[in-house]
């Protein structure tokens, strides 16, 4: 029996690093301090049934298994042999294997883009065009005292995000926890963070701009001619700008309800100059709920090697960004590519139906830990071994700190990791000579 | 005028990267040279004449330039790219980046443009006579300094973030306009037939006129009385116009935004 200890939770963006996991016979039989979602990613890698195992190629319209080498040299083949191949998924993953997927998507002259296309991608033209005036959660810990969750609903997607930073845990400022915090949440609807927060503005639908004008507006010392704004009336309004104004240290976390709701990124940019302003009275800073774990980490691999955070096109040999043209879906909608790369992540089941429509008909290849909708419709199944579970790798909080996941127990017999897999692709691609799997044993 | 005309053969799906299609590129070149222009579409290079035939008469100067697109392109992207003189009519329609950084002479599209058309542009006029797509005369992510002058006239309706950072120059837009119309504006004029909503949201600066009607206008812009037959640069607009300030969720904002009294 081995316990480890502060091993990272490889599921969402608040990427605890407090988990306690025992694996007895390389089979995790406990795991303490996780959320439920968490715990239940730990367990699953024991569940072999569920995993994908062996290699898969697609011959006479079925999947049939095959070695490792016949996998990676179909894949080599099918990326080679393509004008415009799509690399997409990457955000379940580590940085490692973001970077040899760059690498890839440049000797490929590919398309290369992540998850935040359909989740924070607003967010991230919304900064392009405002700043970002952020910080870490350790900060948001230790000062915050008022904290607002927008069109975020973090008791479901982050659930330890409330104990661990925002609203429950003791800080140095904030030694009585969560007396000395108060929470304001934002939302469509009474969601189950609402419920136990001090207050919950309800807002209209789509109108989520239209509110924030108007709080900045009121901020900015300007008058409010309306009874009410997007549902909220013109008193509240007026209340929750003072409120904002005289906080110590205030954060506004947002989540999809403001990034994929009618208005987009200009939601966050009007957001994130409300946070300007709200500088001007106190200090107030502003972060994104990001999803997956290694999401932020494909955004900063990808800007540190082609400059740009996410949807690059290296068509001409340079990187050219432009969201709207180079990001998955329009790619996809368009009709554009002719051979994909999917890994870590299942656009099948979340795209929309006229870009898995393109997808069916190109070939492509999934590189996964288990089956799914996408691999499927898979013409070349890779499985791989689970990163932060069966090896080690780097992944970004949703702060942009870096924390270094840990191997607690071994893949299955021959599955390899995604960062093997993707550079045995590579030097195929190249012409190189990849090592096989018996040579790799005998290293 | 000397005319080169240039008729589509079938159009990459990949979406063709037509940069050369510009007067200034094809000025006092020969007709077999044109035709050995490169072209980009996926990771490969192509030439012009790969995907058209071309035929006519070079000029010595982009002046004298005019080009023909003898139909449909709907893959072609960036034509008419950085021009300065001439003109280039599009006898049908044309995809993304039509007049991207145009800084002179005549764009004619008799269809529709994608989005991202006349984004940055400096001089010259985008005539189109269908409909255009989101982000038109737009600038490039994270620019603020929008389009900078020149006219874009659009005969049908356009898509979300016309005129988006707009910094100078004049936007028509006869048809109706989707929300986020003149986002950001710093100067210029932009006049749209009818808008949805968020018109002029963040503007701090230019004039948007509504010759139609808005469904919804911010909370953020107050009104400032009514004008008749106002005039704006040396344009002047027909009939009582509302006139409303803003946007002032910005501090400072001196723009305008007329809306015509129904």
């Amino acid at each position: 029996m081995q316990r480890y200890t502060d091993v990272i939770c490889s599921f969402c963006g608040t990427l605890c690093d407090d988990i306690e996991v025992v694996v007895e016979d390389n089979k995790i039989v406990d795991v303490k301090h996780a959320c439920r979602i968490g715990t239940a990613k730990f367990l699953a890698s024991n569940d072999y049934e569920h995993r994908l195992l062996k290699p898969m190629v697609r011959k006479n319209g079925k999947l049939v298994e095959v070695s490792l080498d016949e996998a990676i040299e179909e894949a080599a083949r099918i990326l080679k042999d393509a004008t415009k191949p799509l690399l997409y998924g990457w955000s379940s993953t580590s940085c490692e294997a973001h970077s040899v997927g760059v690498e890839l998507a440049e000797e490929l002259g590919g398309v290369i883009d992540n998850t935040t296309t359909v989740c924070h991608g607003p967010s991230v033209l919304a900064i392009h065009d405002a700043g970002y005036i952020s910080c870490t959660l350790g900060e948001v810990k230790n000062r915050a005292d008022l904290i607002i969750y927008w069109g975020a609903n973090p008791m479901h997607g982050h659930p330890r995000h409330l104990s661990r930073y925002s609203i429950f845990p003791r800080g140095y400022f904030r030694e009585r926890g969560q007396q000395d915090r108060e929470l304001i949440v934002i939302d469509v609807r009474k969601t189950d963070t609402a419920k136990i927060a001090n207050k919950f503005i309800k807002v209209n639908y789509g109108e989520d701009y239209e509110l924030i004008s108007a709080l900045r507006k009121v901020v900015n010392g300007g008058e409010l001619r309306e009874e009410s704004v997007a549902g909220v009336p013109r008193e509240e309004i007026i209340a929750l700008a003072e409120k904002m104004k005289n906080a110590q240290f205030g954060v506004l976390f947002f989540g999809m309800g403001l990034t994929q709701s009618y208005g987009r990124h200009r939601n966050i940019d009007n957001a994130i100059n409300l946070v300007r302003d709200l500088n001007a009275h106190t200090k107030f800073v502003i972060m994104a709920m990001r999803g997956h774990y290694n999401v932020t980490g494909f955004n900063e691999v990808l800007s540190w090697q082609a400059g740009f955070p996410y949807a690059v096109d290296f068509g001409r040999g340079y990187a050219w960004y432009n969201p709207g043209e180079t990001t998955a879906n329009d790619v996809l909608q368009r009709g554009e590519c002719d051979a994909a790369l999917i890994i870590a992540s299942d656009p099948v089941s979340h795209f929309p139906r006229k870009s898995i429509e393109h997808l069916a008909r190109i070939p492509f290849i999934a590189i996964d830990i288990h089956p799914t909708p996408t691999t499927q419709l898979a013409d070349v199944v890779i499985p791989s071994a689970i990163a932060g579970i069966e090896v080690e790798g780097t992944a970004y909080r949703m702060d942009a700190v870096p924390l270094r996941l840990r191997k607690v127990k071994e893949p299955p017999e021959g599955v390899l990791s995604d960062v093997e897999i993707l550079r045995r692709i590579l030097a195929r691609v190249r012409g190189e000579e990849a090592l096989t799997a018996k040579a790799e044993v005998a290293k | 005028m000397k005319e080169v005309v240039l008729t589509p053969k079938e159009q990459p799906s990949y979406g063709l990267i037509a940069e050369c299609i510009s007067c200034d590129v094809f000025a006092g070149k020969s007709i077999d040279e044109i035709k050995a222009l490169p072209v980009y579409y996926g990771n490969k290079q192509g030439e012009l004449g790969d995907f058209f035939e071309i035929s006519g008469e070079v000029a010595s100067s982009a002046e004298e330039q005019r080009i023909v697109i003898a139909g449909d392109v709907p893959k072609t992207r960036w034509i008419g790219k950085e021009m300065s003189a001439g003109e280039i009519v599009v006898k049908g329609s044309a995809e993304m980046y039509v007049g991207a950084w145009m800084r002179g002479g005549k764009i004619i599209v008799e269809g529709n443009v994608g989005a991202f058309s006349g984004m940055l542009m400096q001089g010259g006029e985008l005539y189109v006579k269908g409909n255009a797509g989101d982000y038109l005369g737009c600038s490039y992510r994270g620019e603020w300094r929008g389009m900078r002058g020149g006219t874009i006239i659009v005969e049908g309706n356009a898509g979300m973030e016309v005129g988006q950072n707009l910094n100078g120059g004049r936007i028509f837009v006869k048809g109706s306009v989707e929300s986020f119309a003149g986002v950001r504006m710093k100067k210029g004029l932009l006049v749209v037939g009818s808008a949805t909503d968020r018109v002029g949201a963040q503007m701090v600066g230019g004039t948007i006129v509504v010759l139609g009607n808005v469904l919804r206008l911010l909370p953020s812009f107050d009104p400032a009385g009514e004008v008749e037959n106002p005039s704006v640069a040396d344009e002047s607009f027909e009939g009582v116009f509302n006139k409303y300030t803003g946007d002032h969720a910005e501090r400072h904002a001196k723009g305008v935004l007329y809306v015509r009294k129904e």
